[in-house]
């Protein structure tokens, strides 16, 4: 009850009335509307558990209801920009891993395609091929964990466990490949760091199967469910020009209704060849991102199936002239004792994703190019010529070192698109170095997403944004 | 129907003249640099003609020239504007340069929301003022913070934190 309600004194005395502040100090009087109300500002964040990631949420709230909101970020910022004008190109490639963690192959390999693109180089078809695999693999796992997350603090905690279980087996096979689950590094200028791995292929059906049924359980559970319809419908809602004013894409953006998808509008890679669909929502509401990302998710594994069935040369695991493989161990020791002869042509089994490549496999994977690839380790041991390459390419003040000019290249992250704009000045390292990273404006759009709606709204509305601290701050 | 980056750049010369000082298309990326006192209408203008229709802001950042080679006698930084055309599906980029001494623009968020945290981001990292901007603080980093990181002549190995033992 509000001070001053009520009209029977009795009433009023047993109810203390609310005091402002001023009045306390100031004494009783000082304002003629004691029964005025004040705004409550409250701190959410920057560390909360419905806050997934450190920000900070300045909420002014009229009761249970939102009046403003501003977001404060950059609690996870480390200097990203700043560090990949350090070091040579590829030295950027740890730190991309770390933009969006929870899909880093895709930024891998749209950093790797950004400085292709400044080089003129062309990736190898195969290796395309690896990319667009491994990237919606990783989309998937963006997916999962964006709707598994806001459907536990929905209070839907069995949809978080699935969908995770569903995630483990996608992670296990992009470990089988990179040799990491998050950290990965895979992505290479000019190419990828290994090949697949022989039975990568079963390691997705299976994996594909897991997260088909979690799919169908999890539709079942959440799709027609009347609480989590109640939290998700008409809210977060935000109409088609503003998402574009905001210059908000992916998911969000085709929850509108908005079919801009960077894989069809401006096709990279191989994904002209590819056979998929770009779902998209009607009214741009919470329910929308959810129905966008479900979809998604199908298309994504649509796309990966249609990919590995065209892979072109296929598995390389035995050699072309059937000659023995021999150990790395002592390939390198031949080769460090000068016992070189013969080395060229002697083929070499290293594990794909720990040692590097061996050169059946570096071709099919690695653009032709010595501006930019390092070479096999058969050629690097083996011949002078590969030696003199390899050290050109790793030495101080050489590298890759591409012409000076400027070059954007975007692809579609599991959040919208990923851009990577990088200038060179002709040396061996990136003069400037800017993501654009995808769920920036998103957050930049949450204060207008969330004004007006209760506090508890948004917890679902902060969890469709999937925001990533890691590359919305970098 | 998208149009063609290099029909877009004679549009834009034709409309603007000589205001536009430069244009070119490095790795089939449109490039047009502006003079600063039009930066804003020729944005207005990319946005606002129908055969543009440049409708999304999609990237706003800043590259600081000091260390550049060839570039020492130039502005030292340009604003890099990235526009995409949901409409249309094609992209331009526009680039402004900025002298050291007076490094302001006229703030583009009357024309595209997003740029009001993009420009927020760039004034933090290049210390590059958006003039008309509603509410021009540090994005990133906290108001205490001194300098601006991104600029060349900001070492890399420099601390500031807030807590803890300063350098």
């Amino acid at each position: 009850m509000r001070a001053g309600e009520g009209n029977d004194p009795g009433e009023r005395a047993t109810t203390p009335p609310t005091r402002r502040r001023q009045e306390i100090f100031l004494g009783e009087g000082t304002f003629p509307q004691p029964e005025a109300t004040e705004n409550l500002l409250v701190n959410i964040g920057p560390s909360h558990p419905a806050m997934h990631g450190i920000i900070r949420l300045f909420a002014e709230l009229d009761g249970e209801e939102l009046v403003k909101a501003d977001v404060e970020i950059g609690y996870l910022h480390r200097g990203f920009e700043k560090h990949c004008e350090a070091g040579p190109y590829n030295n950027a490639m740890p730190y991309t891993d770390r933009l969006n963690y929870v899909s880093p192959l895709i930024n891998n390999f749209g950093y790797a395609s950004a400085i292709e693109k400044l080089l003129g180089i062309q990736a190898t078809e195969r290796c395309e091929y690896i990319r667009v695999i491994l990237s919606e693999i990783s989309r998937i796992t963006d997916h999962l964990t964006c709707i598994g997350a806001s459907a536990m603090e929905l209070g839907a905690f069995t949809v978080f466990l699935y969908m995770i279980k569903a995630r483990e087996f996608l992670y296990e096979t992009v470990e089988a490949v990179t040799g990491a689950r998050l950290t990965i590094s895979y992505g290479r200028v000019g190419g990828v760091k290994a090949d697949l791995p022989p039975d990568f292929e079963a390691g997705v059906q299976t994996a594909f199967r897991e997260t088909r049924t979690v799919l169908d359980e999890v539709h079942k559970l959440l799709t027609g469910n009347r609480i989590f319809m109640d939290r998700m419908k008409g809210i977060g809602t935000i109409s088609k020009e503003e998402a574009i004013g905001y210059a908000i894409t992916g998911p969000l953006l085709r929850a509108c209704g908005v079919p801009f998808d960077v894989r069809r509008a401006t096709p990279y890679w191989v994904y002209d060849r590819l056979d998929f669909e770009i779902p998209v929502g009607e009214v741009g509401d919470n329910y929308d991102r959810y129905l966008v990302r479900m979809a998604e998710m199908e298309q994504s594994m649509r796309i990966v199936e249609q990919a590995l069935d065209r892979l072109p040369g296929g598995p390389v695991n035995v050699d072309f002239e059937g000659r023995p493989f021999s150990l790395p161990a002592e390939y390198v020791d031949r080769g460090k004792l000068g016992k070189t002869g013969g080395l060229l042509l002697t083929p070499l089994k290293l594990s794909p994703n720990l040692r590097g490549q061996e050169a059946p496999l570096h071709h099919a994977v690695n653009a032709p190019d010595k501006r930019a690839v390092l070479p096999s380790k058969e050629t690097t041991y083996g011949s002078i010529e590969g030696l003199m390459n390899h050290f050109m390419l790793i030495m101080d003040g050489f590298g890759i070192r591409p012409p000076a000019g400027e070059a954007y290249f975007a692809v579609e992250g599991a959040n919208g698109e990923l851009g990577f704009y990088v200038v060179a000045d002709g040396s061996d390292r990136p003069y400037r170095v800017r993501c654009r990273p995808p769920c920036l404006p998103p957050m930049a759009a949450l204060p207008r997403m969330v004004e007006g709606s209760m506090v508890a709204d948004i917890v679902p509305t902060f969890g469709s944004i999937n925001m990533i601290a890691g590359e919305l701050e970098r | 129907m998208p149009m063609d980056g290099s029909a877009i750049l004679a549009r834009l010369t034709e409309r603007f003249g000589a205001a536009i000082r430069e244009t070119h298309d490095y790795r089939g990326d449109h490039t047009a640099v502006v003079e600063r006192p039009v930066a804003l209408d020729v944005l207005r203008f990319c946005r606002d003609d129908p055969a543009l229709r440049f409708d999304m802001l999609m990237d706003l950042t800043a590259v600081d020239y000091l260390r550049y080679p060839g570039r020492e006698d130039g502005p030292r930084f340009e604003v890099v504007y990235h526009l995409y055309s949901v409409a249309e599906n094609h992209r331009l980029r526009i680039k402004v340069g900025v002298e050291e001494d007076d490094p302001e623009v006229p703030s583009a968020v009357p024309l595209w929301s997003i740029a009001d945290w993009y420009e927020r981001e760039v004034w933090d990292m290049y210390g590059i003022r958006f003039a008309g901007h509603p509410d021009l603080r540090r994005l990133l980093l906290y108001e205490e913070f001194v300098g601006h990181p991104l600029r060349k002549d900001y070492p890399m190995n420099r601390r500031q934190p807030l807590i803890g033992p300063r350098n």
